[in-house]
């Protein structure tokens, strides 16, 4: 086509521009429709991701919890788990003031944060958030005076809450804020903050993953404070300690308040505890957290014992049993025994296994140290000593009061982790590990018995920050914008006024949106989800190999595009469209389109500092469940500093390889060792140790320094001035 | 070295998977259907590049009854034809810059918002106000408030991997 065309030509001229309009038109909407795919999966890879970190922590959990149970180690063992399991003995009030006692923690003069006298005045509240704004961090002694004082009136606040709307007065209702002040100051900023006209209901998990998690309590119990009659707070189900040492909070406090973080968060423990679990507005709005099940009964929620479940993931404690004598600093010896008198686990309520469902959308990334079988009883047994410590004497007087402590138990476990589902029914929720998937008929059944009109409930992340289902009976509130990466969702506000007739206010932090080029914006989201996938395939490494080599039968180390996704898919099993997404995944690729996968791996290999001599099944093993190692080393670190001895890092990949059902070798775990402990003074600092095993390739050095060991991958992409984006 | 095996050619099975994966991602209740509407969202990122009425022939090849729900099972045939028969091959990159360069009718080598919003809302398979807009805000520079067609072309070219 020449490009002077004579001016007098008119028609030609506007065909060959109509055809310019249709040709462009056409590669434009095929590339918004690719972006669409695209930002499906990589969505789909987030979440999967997140929920299956929620799984492997209960799995986790639940691991240890029957070793406590039937498993008597040496006494270094249970000592490297046993605290967690502790209940807070501390019962008396004159315990409590003694061990909670801010009075003998000084100010100094040097700090410039906000200065706190109790009562608190509403003066004070607004000034936290503008300190908090601003980059202020809280003195602890003022932290444990508010917790204190929060404490006291939680205590006095019903099961649900009941809430009107009369007097014209609109409630605002908020979703997960997971730790992002940002989007909170967004909500304050559009829609002022609460006061005696402006009612507020936060509706559970303040804190983990967003990294101001501890501000944003500080905010709202401040609230609580001065306007008790206007501030509302549910439960979620990251209000738990032990959800809170995978996903961030535990990490965030305890490296933010180095002196008193163990304070403020066993003292947090009883706080969670004791916050509501649901709330009722005028009688015919039901909000709660995670959601129902066929079995959720509003009257059993009303009369439960809340404050008996300091984490929804185990039993309640024993109200025969006398705690009251213990003390927190009783000899751990002591304590174990008595633990184990007054804790009789029963088989958990929690679904360590999950159920593989065979649709894109509601696939999880599953941590296949299930698929490993981990048949805990038997290796338990083969481990055992003795098994003296669990007194049948116990098991009867129990009995009778076991079932309806199981019940209640359940009945909160499906409040704080269940999911709507679009079928009828209500079955496990596998995915998460806890709760249920419950339907539209559940839905309808539920809202008829107890004469409510509308479930609104928050737990997972929605694009546009709610989502309605069933009818639109159900509504779900997400308030944590930009939660995968920048970009990937909106949060939303709900307005209910006497109409009860929910107005919807959306919005989306971060000014960076509007900046981002084409490039940037297209690729942001989907990189990071794509960074995650790569781990997981080096994480499965053996496997894949394996499954390639199965299908590359004359051993010439490569396959073709369509064997290639076939063996990542059987392996992986998350139903994503390799096909489409291997140009990501594969950069090298030959002239006829097969894949060498050995270079492969080779390009997605893990280049850490002292990586390079260690055993590669091992470095595979650990890396594929770094999240769940991590984890083992917080509680391993019992004075939180950072640091785990020898001796207990040893100790910690026993009970790994116990719980991976794998051999791994002392002589490997001592190589492991002294390559980590590289100033050879008997102590491991966790975060380098972690920091070493860290996925790194060429575009990725700016990650060092940043932890994604949460199994998230908002920790990774929140990179500040980027360069390379 | 190319063996019939690993031969650039896909065969049937691999194009029914491909397919299959795409449409699943939009199949909301695991029941083999998804909205019609979705249809073409699915095809675009199976690498094709249909107009507006190559598009709307194909719904009407597969749509039942007009339920407004595409099955599986009509689609898969179809849409296997269309893939081996390439029959939405990609735009050539210097056939888009040419398209452009028409429009572009004092060779400035960008477009002015106004420009490129008179043809793609009024000739040709017209855009929506709200296609319109998204497309702004997407592909115009943000400092200066044009479009440079040449840089964006290379850029949002995406390598075909069918």
């Amino acid at each position: 086509m020449g490009c002077g065309v004579s001016k007098s030509n008119q028609f030609k001229n506007s065909g060959k521009a109509i055809k310019s309009a249709v040709l462009i038109q056409r590669w434009y909407r095929q590339f918004v429709a690719r972006k669409e795919m695209r930002r499906r999966y990589t969505w789909h890879i987030f979440q999967s991701i997140e929920y299956s970190g929620e799984q492997a922590q209960i799995k986790l959990y639940n691991f240890l919890g029957y070793l406590m149970d039937n498993f008597t180690p040496t006494s270094n063992e249970r000592n490297l788990i046993s605290h967690i399991f502790r209940e807070n003995e501390v019962c008396r009030d004159a315990e409590w003031e003694r061990y909670f006692c801010y009075k003998n923690i000084e100010v100094p003069d040097i700090y410039s944060g906000p200065h706190l006298t109790f009562p608190l005045t509403v003066e004070q509240a607004v000034g936290l958030v503008e300190a908090f704004r601003n980059k202020k961090q809280l003195h602890s002694r003022y932290i444990l005076q508010l917790l204190l004082e929060t404490w006291k009136q939680l205590r006095l606040l019903p099961n649900i809450n009941r809430i009107s709307t009369c007097h014209s007065k609109e409630i605002t209702i908020c979703g997960d804020l997971h730790g992002q002040l940002e989007d909170l100051l967004l909500i304050f900023y559009k829609n002022d903050m609460p006061s005696l006209e402006k009612p507020y209901l936060f509706n559970g998990d303040f804190v983990d993953r967003g990294k101001d998690s501890i501000e944003i309590l500080i905010i709202l119990f401040s609230f609580l404070l001065v306007y008790p009659s206007e501030v509302y707070l549910n439960r979620g189900n990251h209000e738990d300690h032990i959800v809170n040492l995978r996903y961030g909070f535990t990490k965030e406090v305890l490296s933010k308040y180095r002196m008193h973080g163990k304070r403020i968060l066993k003292l947090l423990q009883k706080i969670f505890s004791w916050l509501p679990l649901a709330s009722v507005i005028d009688q015919k709005v039901l909000v709660l957290h995670g959601g129902i099940s066929n079995t959720t009964d509003l009257s059993v929620l009303a009369r439960v014992d809340r404050h008996n479940y300091v984490s929804a993931l185990r039993p309640p404690k024993k109200r025969h049993q006398s705690v009251a004598g213990l003390s927190m600093d009783s000899d751990m010896d002591e304590d174990a025994g008595s633990t184990n008198k007054v804790f009789q686990r029963r088989p958990s309520l929690t679904f360590p296994k999950a159920l593989a469902k065979d649709c894109f959308q509601n696939r999880s990334l599953q941590d296949f140290s299930d698929r490993l079988r981990v048949n805990t009883v038997e290796e338990v047994e083969s481990h055992q000593k003795n098994r003296g410590l669990l007194g049948s004497e116990n098991e009867t007087s129990q009995s009778c009061e076991s079932i309806n402590s199981e019940d209640e138990w359940k009945q909160i476990l499906d409040l704080l982790w269940s999911d709507p589902m679009t079928q009828d029914g209500c079955v496990p929720n596998e995915v998460r590990g806890g709760g249920c998937y419950w339907g539209p008929d559940v839905t309808e059944d539920f809202l008829n018995r107890h004469n409510l009109q509308l479930i609104i409930r928050s737990h997972e992340c929605k694009q546009e920050g709610y989502e309605f289902c069933h009818n639109r009976k159900v509504l779900t509130l997400f308030s944590a914008s930009n939660y995968y990466d920048v970009g990937s969702n909106r949060g939303a506000y709900v307005k209910l006024g006497p109409d009860l007739v929910p107005y919807l206010v959306q919005y989306q932090a971060s000014s960076m949106i509007r900046e981002l080029s084409v490039r940037q914006s297209v690729g942001r989201s989907e990189r990071s989800a794509i960074k995650v996938l790569r781990e997981q395939l080096f994480a499965h490494k053996s496997d894949l190999i394996c499954a390639f080599k199965k299908l590359d039968s004359e051993n010439k180390g490569r396959v073709s595009l369509s064997d290639w996704a076939t063996a990542v898919e059987s392996v992986l099993r998350l139903g994503l469209p390799w096909r489409i997404m291997r140009s990501q995944l594969v950069t090298g690729r030959s002239a006829d389109g097969s894949i060498d996968y050995y270079e492969w791996f080779n390009e997605l290999a893990i280049k850490g500092a002292n990586a390079d001599h260690i055993d590669q099944s091992l470095l595979e093993t650990l890396y594929r469940h770094r999240s769940t190692l991590e984890t083992i080393f917080r509680i391993v670190d019992t004075d939180n500093s950072g640091f785990i001895t020898m001796e207990d890092f040893r100790q910690t990949w026993k009970l790994l390889s116990v719980y991976l059902k794998m051999e791994i070798t002392e002589d490997a775990i001592s190589d492991l060792a002294v390559t980590i402990d590289s100033n050879q003074d008997g102590s491991i600092d966790i975060e380098e140790f972690m920091e070493a095993f860290r996925l790194t390739d060429k575009k990725s050095r700016l990650e060092r320094g940043r932890s994604m060991f949460m199994g998230t991958a908002t920790d990774l992409t929140k990179l500040e001035g980027d360069p390379n984006i | 070295m190319a063996e019939s095996k690993q031969s650039a050619e896909v065969t049937v099975s691999d194009v029914h998977k491909t397919i299959r994966a795409a449409f699943e991602a939009f199949d909301y209740e695991s029941n083999n259907t998804v909205d019609v509407r979705e249809i073409g969202t699915i095809i675009y990122s199976l690498g094709c590049f249909p107009t507006q009425a190559d598009l709307h022939d194909l719904i009407a090849e597969v749509e039942e009854d007009h339920t407004g729900f595409i099955q599986l099972d009509s689609f898969l045939p179809v849409m296997s034809k269309v893939l081996l028969e390439h029959k939405f091959p990609p735009i050539p990159e210097d056939l888009l810059l040419q398209a452009f360069e028409v429009l572009d009718k004092e060779k400035k080598g960008y477009l002015e918002p106004e420009e490129l919003m008179k043809y793609m809302t009024q000739e040709g398979e017209l855009f929506t106000q709200e296609e319109m807009d998204e497309m702004l805000t997407a592909l115009a520079d943000h400092e200066k408030n044009v479009v440079f067609y040449k840089d964006l072309i290379s850029q949002l070219t995406i390598d075909p991997d069918m």
